[in-house]
């Protein structure tokens, strides 16, 4: 178990400061002692939708960091798996079909999408527990459930579909009640579960899968693990927000430098950092000054992007 | 303490790497397996570690039977080094030794500084590995495996990498862990450091068992020219031979 290092103590104290700071932000800015219905804007409306951003972000920041240890490649994201295009091809699903007013059954097609990713991932994968078959099924995946969205979207019934679709995508947190937060936060903190138990063998990968194996690391168990994990996770966060890319990618860069660089001692920081920087993302979409709120999605993109870009180039410098 | 292969076959792809391969090797000395490249060196030590499960044959350790110890078991009495000495994650010196303790599943200081002591590493106990030379990361690898204290010490060329001075320094670690009882298998390619520094050499070709037994004896300039096809004879005193080619 990771001890409560300096990091993890720090991003607390962050979270804790900036959760009171993202109630207050919005297009309102709410002053508790003027504001008309403060009180019900509050509990209704900004503490839910400031919890669910900590809870997504949680989980796809744990999930990238145990990614990128189990791939041991700084350029892995959950999204890799496969899973997030699955649980996103069972939302378009639900619109598709016009579950989608249903308050329950949006994100339940999601999740069903999120499984089904995970059983074809195990099941393609085998029990072999071999890394670059995993990532190939992840990939092969990925691009199947990105080419039937786009066939979905092609054929939407009709236009408000299609956009209701397109709009989904894309990734928000507005609306979200704390309906999305029960549906949400029991499933991520299991997949964190998952997660926590990858550590020992993540950290037996830093020597290569040889040694690795060779120390008592069983490649079937820590794939089982990885897979229940990442779907929990990242197929609640679907489920809930739409598609809300890069935080498992950039957090756990942001993470690395301050911890021993074990990806056992990651999980809890880059959680705790995926809580935090899409809490930040989600204010400031909010308190931007556009007609329209811009998509969570969109916005981390906007960052993500060209933190990617920083990265490569970085590793282009190290290599030359 | 005994590492048994008995009849030992791999094939992969319908390509056979082992071919019913036999070899005892006996703890507190210093075992070499040689041949030329794609003998199935490698393989067989794969299998020693029970890393790879033989198609057909068995490898037991200590009469126990490799494949009915489960990883845990297997990873405390069996030490693997493997060739590749991949480091993915810019850890610091003392984590990636600690790692060794994974098998016993404590973070036990004393045999990690054990370790770092045998290897002469305590003051690169904080370095990050990135900024250690090829010799200090091959000892820390090494160090790694000696942190697990196993009663089997496998490993896959670890000398290739290392100039002389390395080399030989190395080569005083793995004789005084085998001293201390320890088994030490070792994948070399360099005749000569088998023929001088280990107690028992197992020499493969083409994935068969061609010699095995006292250097002198595995190592005759007879097998030399049989697997290596190479005509050569061994001058020099015990302990101290080069192999000179006619």
């Amino acid at each position: 178990m990771p001890r409560l290092s300096r990091p993890i103590i720090v991003l607390i104290v962050l979270i804790a400061i900036a959760l009171p700071l993202s109630l207050l932000a919005g297009r309102v800015w709410i002053d508790a002692a003027h504001t008309p219905n403060a009180a019900v804007i509050l509990a209704d409306l900004r503490l839910p939708r400031s919890l669910l951003a900590l809870v997504i972000g949680a989980g796809l920041g744990a999930a990238g960091a145990a990614m990128q240890g189990y791939l041991r490649n700084p350029l892995a994201d959950p999204g890799l798996f496969g899973i997030a295009p699955m649980a996103a091809l069972g939302a378009v699903a639900s619109f598709w079909f016009g579950f989608s007013a249903s308050a329950w059954l949006l994100p339940l097609f999601a999740l069903v999408g999120a499984a089904a990713g995970m059983a074809l991932l195990a099941l393609i994968a085998g029990r072999t527990g071999g890394i670059a078959l995993f990532t190939l099924a992840g990939l092969m995946i990925a691009s199947l459930a990105g080419t039937l969205t786009s066939l979905a979207i092609s054929l939407a019934p009709n236009a408000f579909a299609m956009s209701e679709i397109v709009t989904w995508l894309m990734g928000a947190l507005t609306d979200r009640s704390w309906r999305e937060i029960w549906v949400a936060a029991p499933l991520t903190a299991a997949g964190f579960a998952c997660l926590m138990m990858t550590g020992r063998g993540l950290d037996a990968l830093i020597l290569g899968d040889a040694a690795a194996r060779s120390l008592g690391m069983r490649p079937g168990i820590l794939q089982a693990w990885l897979i229940a994990g990442i779907g929990l996770t990242v197929g609640s966060g679907v489920a809930v927000a739409g598609i809300v890319g890069f935080v498992g990618l950039i957090v756990p860069h942001l993470v690395r430098p301050f911890t021993d660089r074990r990806p056992s001692q990651l999980i809890v920081p880059s959680a705790l950092a995926g809580a935090l920087l899409v809490l930040v993302a989600d204010c400031t979409v909010r308190i931007l000054p556009l007609v329209t709120e811009l998509r969570l999605g969109i916005a981390l993109s906007l960052i993500g992007a060209p933190f990617f870009l920083w990265l490569l180039l970085r590793m282009r410098r190290g290599l030359a | 303490m005994m590492l048994d292969a008995t009849a030992v076959s791999v094939s992969r792809n319908g390509t056979a790497m082992l071919d019913a391969v036999t070899a005892r090797l006996s703890a507190g000395r210093i075992n070499a397996i040689c041949g030329p490249n794609g003998a199935g060196k490698s393989t067989l030590l794969s299998c020693l570690a029970g890393l790879i499960i033989p198609n057909d044959g068995s490898v037991s350790l200590n009469r126990v039977p490799l494949a009915a110890l489960s990883p845990q078991a297997r990873a405390r009495q069996v030490g693997y080094l493997p060739q590749d000495g991949e480091i993915a994650w810019d850890v610091a010196v003392r984590s990636l030794v600690a790692l060794g303790r994974m098998p016993h599943g404590d973070a036990s200081a004393e045999p990690v500084d054990r370790a770092l002591a045998a290897l002469d590493l305590e003051t690169l106990a904080n370095r990050p590995v990135s900024r250690l030379s090829g010799g200090e990361k091959a000892r820390v690898l090494l160090a790694r495996v000696l942190a697990g204290d196993p009663d089997w010490l496998l490993a896959d060329e670890p000398l290739a990498a290392l100039d002389l001075g390395h080399q030989l320094a190395l080569l005083k670690i793995l004789r005084s862990t085998a001293d201390t009882g320890a088994g030490v298998v070792l994948v070399v390619h360099d005749l000569a450091l088998a023929m001088n520094h280990a107690d028992n050499v197992i020499v493969l070709d083409e994935g068969r068992l061609v010699a095995s037994g006292p250097p002198e004896t595995a190592l005759s300039s007879s097998v030399v020219e049989t697997v290596w096809h190479v005509s050569a004879r061994w001058i020099g005193e015990l302990g101290a031979r080069a192999l000179v080619t006619q």
